[in-house]
């Protein structure tokens, strides 16, 4: 404990921050089932503390606690201008997160963040930007999204490539219906296998790539997925000559700490939670082929 | 249509990029011009596999039949995409389905004629092995990444 404290004290001591070890209360503000395993929450100050209101830059993250459960990395997913109320998109895939799925309206959780480095927005005004996302991958890059339609012409051609399992398991059909409508922007979509009843694309989300238009050198590339798909990604922009400098990715491991002391998710000379998620490709490439991390 | 479009259509396809002219004006003497509406099958599993396709217009899946009569989608093919193999092996039947997602045109290419053309000419029958097995790798790969449920294993 002694430990503990020391190093709390070593972290909040430059501007007085919230204590990063401590869970603030929110609660459940509003849920939205998204798809058979996965849900959405809108959390809000639960009141009786000095909440500051919540920011966030997009592809950070927060710790979600589960109380008498435990706690799970969740990237927060909701617009980052939209302030106060932070929204995550959540997977039901072990213990925790199954307990989150329960909350519903109303219901406290502790929340600590938000943690990690953030998608390069800013560095890709003027440029094109394309989006790559996976199955849930979707989530962390939504913010990102927002921010890059909320000051559209700030940025070049915007492309999002979405791949998803089945069209079942396709998150936020809404907000991929507006963008698709916004100007000098071309949304892709594409499941792995599909029923009679879907007539969008079949295939894996690399396949879109000859169907789109890529200006490499002048291409900022956001990508998040599982990583055998970021990897593939990560060739097929290579060879249409976008820069690996301006590749970035998202990775995952298991974070407990959040804050880089822990070291449950140390990716090679780095720590996911503090280092990342958001890593620049060129930085974690050498990690990528090496089969134990 | 006259040959000279077919002629036109086949040099411009993507599959036939950088064919020698006279190769293109060779096999275009096997390929004719199709339309499938809306729902039309171009083949169906196990049927004779005659042809093959090049896709101009429009949108192809490919179906493989479940029981009861539905079908699942596997694959989704556009302009610029051929249309089967199975005729360049023997049994010379088709493995899956092939529907229209909608109007669809394509350049259809008899596989005999192209075999025994390939067959009297081995440098061509080389050229065109090698387009279809880069074709059959791409595809390989892509469901290789299908098979791996990449996105049924992934936290969130």
């Amino acid at each position: 404990m002694e430990a503990t404290a020391a190093a709390s004290r070593v972290v909040s001591a430059p501007e007085n921050p919230p204590n990063p070890w401590i869970p603030r209360r929110f609660r459940v503000a509003a849920r939205k089932q998204e798809t058979s395993d996965t849900f959405s929450i809108e959390l809000a100050d639960a009141g009786g503390e000095e909440h500051e209101g919540f920011s966030f830059r997009p592809g950070q993250f927060n710790m979600l606690y589960a109380f008498g459960v435990g706690e799970s990395a969740i990237s927060i997913s909701g617009d980052p201008a939209a302030g106060g109320q932070p929204v995550h998109t959540i997977r039901v895939v072990g213990t925790v997160t199954r307990a989150l799925g329960a909350l519903r309206r109303g219901d406290v959780l502790g929340v600590r963040g938000p943690f990690g480095s953030a998608w390069p927005v800013e560095e890709a005004a003027g440029r094109d930007v394309i989006v790559v996302a996976g199955g849930i991958g979707l989530a962390p890059l939504r913010p990102a999204l927002h921010q890059l339609f909320a000051d559209r012409a700030r940025f070049g051609r915007i492309t999002l490539l979405y791949g998803a399992r089945t069209p079942r398991d396709l998150l936020f059909g809404d907000d991929l219906d507006r963008w698709s409508r916004r100007r000098n922007t071309g949304v892709q979509v594409i499941v792995d296998v599909a029923g009679p009843s879907w007539h969008g694309n079949v295939g894996v989300v690399t396949s879109l790539f000859k169907r789109v238009h890529i200006d490499g050198p002048d291409t900022v590339a956001l990508i998040c997925g599982p990583e055998v798909m970021m990897r593939f990604t990560a060739v097929e922009l290579l060879q249409r000559e976008v820069p690996i400098d301006a590749i970035h990715v998202s990775l995952e491991r298991n974070m407990k700490c959040a804050t880089g002391f822990c070291g449950h998710c140390q990716y090679g000379p780095a720590f996911v939670c503090k280092d990342g998620p958001v890593f620049p490709f060129a930085r974690v490439k050498p990690w990528f082929m090496v089969r134990e991390l | 249509m006259q040959t000279r479009d077919l002629e036109k259509y086949v040099a411009e396809h993507p599959f036939f990029a950088g064919l020698k002219s006279d190769y293109v004006k060779l096999i275009s003497g096997c390929a004719q011009n199709a339309a499938f509406n809306k729902g039309e099958h171009l083949f169906r599993e196990g049927d004779p596999a005659n042809q093959f396709f090049l896709i101009r217009f429009g949108r192809i899946a490919i179906d493989i039949p479940v029981p009861h009569g539905g079908a699942i989608t596997v694959q989704t093919l556009e302009p610029g995409d051929i249309v089967g193999w199975s005729w360049l092996f023997p049994p010379f039947a088709w493995t899956f389905d092939a529907r229209a997602l909608e109007l669809t045109r394509v350049i259809a290419m008899d596989g005999a004629c192209l075999r025994g053309k390939c067959d009297a000419d081995t440098a061509l029958g080389y050229d065109l092995v090698r387009r279809f097995s880069a074709v059959i790798a791409e595809r390989l790969q892509a469901t290789r990444l299908q098979l791996l449920d990449v996105y049924g294993t992934v936290k969130g």
